[in-house]
């Protein structure tokens, strides 16, 4: 049950993070936007965009997955473990949103895959 | 011939043009801190409130109105937004590993807060995830060239 949880966690992080990086490249948020008074605003703009949407609930899954984890897991466990996400996330960049990940950024991947299993342990 | 100014130059101001390396990390020290605390906060509320979460829907909603999961919630739903923005400004691989500090604050409040026995497997774990972490982040932030449209 505690690695179902994880890997909910993981894969809708995962998912979330790659429709919010591609949809917030398209059209992002300026800097002067993130006064309070125009929070309502943004909000509206965010609210109208699908991709953005879509990210949102699979972040509420990965939230409520997340909560459940925190019942069945150490806090100490429970969030570095979902550091998981990272190493799909990198090979989900590279094949969709197309970004140059290089050597030294598959070895950063290699470390925090490294780091997952010895937590596991 | 200078070339013209892009429409993030036209839409924000003069200061912040000339020092998006601030503006950046602010918002990623916001997002770091929104993510810590919002995480301490849902963890100090699910450790103390006696509950078994199951497969139905009222407890959960009942967990969440809780005093301490909802500043948790709030705090993250701070930490969503902010780091919405910021995945507009830098790569999905350049947000993750500055904002890779956030495992080793929450394994120390973890530690110091809730008496969490953290082994040697699981601090060598959490360090190799910060290094690891840190490496990627030695590349370049933006290698796609997108992030220059506003959000309106």
């Amino acid at each position: 049950m505690k690695w179902a949880m994880v890997w909910t966690v993981v894969a809708c992080t995962a998912i979330a993070d790659l429709l919010q990086s591609y949809e917030m490249k398209r059209a992002a948020v300026a800097a002067e936007d993130l006064r309070p008074g125009r929070w309502g605003s943004v909000l509206a703009g965010i609210v109208q965009r699908v991709p953005l949407v879509a990210a949102i609930f699979f972040m509420a899954i990965s939230f409520f997955a997340f909560l459940k984890l925190l019942t069945l897991a150490d806090l100490s466990f429970a969030v570095p473990v979902t550091a998981a996400s990272v190493v799909a996330e990198t090979i989900l960049a590279r094949l969709i949103l197309r970004e140059n990940v290089t050597v030294l950024r598959w070895a950063g991947v290699f470390f925090v895959a490294s780091g997952v299993v010895l937590l596991a342990a | 011939m200078p070339a013209p100014p892009s429409l993030l130059e036209q839409a924000a101001p003069r200061s912040a043009v000339r020092r998006p390396e601030l503006r950046t990390n602010l918002l990623t020290a916001f997002v770091i801190l929104t993510n810590v605390l919002g995480n301490f906060s849902l963890s100090w509320g699910m450790k103390h409130h006696a509950m078994h979460l199951g497969a139905s829907p009222l407890p959960y909603i009942e967990v969440i109105f809780s005093p301490w999961v909802l500043l948790g919630t709030t705090l993250l739903i701070f930490w969503l937004l902010s780091r919405m923005t910021l995945l507009g400004w830098a790569d999905l691989s350049y947000v993750l590993p500055v904002t890779s500090v956030g495992y080793v604050l929450t394994a120390i409040l973890g530690r110091y807060f809730f008496n969490e026995q953290i082994s040697w497997q699981r601090w060598t774990g959490t360090m190799l995830i910060v290094i690891g972490i840190s490496l990627v982040g030695l590349t370049l932030p933006n290698t796609t060239g997108r992030g220059r449209g506003q959000l309106r």
